[in-house]
């Protein structure tokens, strides 16, 4: 273990660390923080924010026209989590006991890295009207109409869990590779059947892992805007199109702040609940070996 | 594998007809190891799948891309559009320069940053290090479109106008908590006692950090460095609101062609792009664990 002290006396922490947190600081929180105040002002005429306190913002984002946008972005996002989880379960555990690590990375770490606008307009060329599938069943005589597969809520759904199925498959290999999978015979052998030694054994040994890829997935997920703009119809809207529209169309900022807003605060519970998970199970690392050098 | 002999001698054919397998321990295991070696179990099965399932797209804009005609009919093969993407596609080239500058500016000081934060909080115990710790996590889980949005407002507060400074200053800022977690991760696999030997040997702080810390650790900055790029080149979302005009970055102008009007020549960029991801995952191919433990 690394012992944290100061070096030769000087403590030099603060200048190495300094210049990054000054530009988060800058960059970062003092945006968000912008965003808070703004979301509490009223609307300027053209753009911008009048100073003056309001939470007019509030209630209009409350106003019942937007009810449909919340329960459809909360379903879309958790049918999307949910299947992307449950699709990366089986995918990280065969990567972490697999002899192919490596390759299986990069056949995972490709698509993931390449850009997301290029493998959107692939489902497009695939989905689409006259698309790859509906072009090759109509010339092998399997259809007489195409199939209207793109611009709706199932093609959303489907694109989004491809886009981050990769985000969920990641944090659950490197969660499963830490794994002792002699554990699982040990369960096998005092009596567990298989079923056991997955969900008894196996699953909590990599919950940090799972929460990590939970919240990787829904809190991207539920901000979403490029899936919906392209893949989905005008009723399939999220909550981050809206958000754009009332900037860049509606030039509502305090109301767009007021939306931005449910996104962060969902996004930080998420963050905490995901930090929470990782100290605990750091704390129960820490709290199982014996201690060794008390001595010293 | 020893398996206990029944008692009378018909008991062997009996237990080979009943249902009832051997539950002796020998038997368990060499049962185990059996369906572990010839099964094609649902973990593979799914994985096989789910890497098909990634590449399904790829694949058919790569074939696509080699169409003659427009649209998804096959009409015989032509590298028609790969002409028209290297001669005729001068606007396409200009955003892929500026994506280029972008992305290996902001990278390099997403580095520089990232690198010395990771040092000061790796080694030094100060005030503010839980902060910077915290800071540094949530921009990467925060969803693009509030990121993007939070910096178009803040510039125009500041009456700063959008277009490549501004660019630069968001990627930077995305960039920059991947680099601090890879580094990180590096800085603890590094054995403290030589940086101890450095003091010990009279080597200042600036010589110690200069070669000692940072030739040791180069693998990680440089594969941060990678990251960095890849990110940058990659992001839309965030570039779309700080971006100004005469600032098309190449994903803003893919974009553009997604949303209005396909054109083939995206298939041809496809394959350029993707060979491009193939060659930095390539280039990255020793720190790919690193990399899936950070993102």
């Amino acid at each position: 273990m690394i012992g944290r002290k100061k070096l030769a006396g000087r403590n030099y922490g603060p200048a190495y660390s300094f210049p990054m947190g000054f530009w988060f600081s800058l960059f970062f929180l003092l945006p968000l923080l912008i965003i808070v105040a703004y979301s509490f002002m009223k609307k300027g005429v053209h753009g911008g924010v009048e100073w003056q306190f309001t939470l007019d913002a509030y209630a209009q984002m409350l106003n019942s026209s937007y009810a449909k946008l919340f329960v459809r972005t909360l379903w879309v996002t958790l049918v999307a989590t949910v299947l992307t989880i449950l699709i990366s379960l089986p995918c990280g555990y065969a990567m972490a006991r697999s002899k192919h690590q490596t390759l299986l990375l990069f056949l995972v770490i490709i698509p993931f890295w390449t850009n997301s606008l290029i493998r959107i307009n692939a489902w497009i060329a695939i989905l689409g009207n006259e698309g790859f599938i509906n072009s090759t069943l109509l010339k092998l005589g399997i259809l007489k109409a195409g199939l209207p597969l793109l611009y709706n809520q199932g093609a959303v759904i489907m694109v989004l869990v491809y886009m981050y199925l990769p985000y969920a498959i990641l944090p659950i290999f490197t969660a499963m590779d830490k794994f002792d999978f002699s554990l699982l015979e040990a369960a096998r052998d005092l009596g567990a059947t298989k079923s056991q030694s997955m969900t008894r054994v196996l699953l909590p040994n990599v919950r940090s892992g799972i929460v990590t890829a939970i919240i990787f997935t829904f809190i991207p997920i539920f901000g979403a805007y490029t899936v919906p703009l392209l893949v989905g119809g005008k009723d399939s809207y999220m909550l981050g199109n809206v958000i754009v529209d009332q900037v860049t169309k509606a030039r509502n900022w305090p109301l767009a702040s007021a939306f931005s807003m449910v996104i962060t605060v969902v996004s930080t519970i998420g963050v905490l609940w995901m930090m929470g998970t990782s100290a605990r199970e750091a704390a129960r690392n820490k709290a199982a070996p014996v201690k060794q050098d008390t001595a010293a | 594998m020893n398996f206990p002999k029944p008692h009378n001698p018909y008991g062997y054919f009996v237990s080979r007809l009943s249902k009832k397998k051997p539950t002796s321990e020998p038997a368990r295991h060499a049962r185990r190891a059996l369906q572990n070696k010839s099964r094609l179990s649902l973990s593979h099965t799914v994985m096989a799948l789910s890497i098909l399932f990634l590449f399904l797209p790829l694949v058919v804009t790569v074939l696509y891309s080699f169409n003659a005609a427009k649209g998804m009919a096959w009409s015989g093969f032509s590298l028609n559009w790969y002409h028209k993407l290297f001669f005729g596609s001068e606007k396409l080239w200009t955003s892929f320069g500026n994506s280029f500058v972008i992305a290996f500016s902001s990278a390099l000081v997403a580095t520089v940053l990232g690198t010395l934060a990771a040092i000061g909080v790796n080694w030094y115990k100060f005030r503010g290090r839980t902060y910077i710790q915290t800071i540094s996590f949530l921009p990467m889980i925060l969803p693009e479109v509030i990121i993007g949005i939070s910096m178009l407002i803040f510039f125009s507060a500041i009456n700063v106008p959008l277009g490549m400074l501004t660019i630069f200053i968001a990627h930077a800022t995305f960039c920059l908590p991947f680099v601090f977690l890879m580094v990180l991760a590096r800085l603890d696999e590094f054995d403290f006692s030589i940086i101890e030997a450095a003091h010990d040997l009279g080597a200042t702080e600036r010589q110690t950090l200069f070669k000692v810390i940072v030739p040791a650790i180069l693998p990680g900055i440089m594969s941060a460095f990678l990251m960095s790029v890849t990110m940058s080149l990659e992001d839309f979302v965030i570039t779309f609101f700080v971006s100004g005009p005469g600032s098309t970055t190449l994903p803003l102008y893919v974009f553009s062609m997604v949303r209005y009007g396909i054109s083939p020549v995206i298939n041809a960029l496809s394959l350029v792009i993707i060979l491009g991801t193939m060659l930095i995952a390539f280039l990255l191919r020793n720190f790919l664990k690193n990399v899936a433990a950070s993102k």
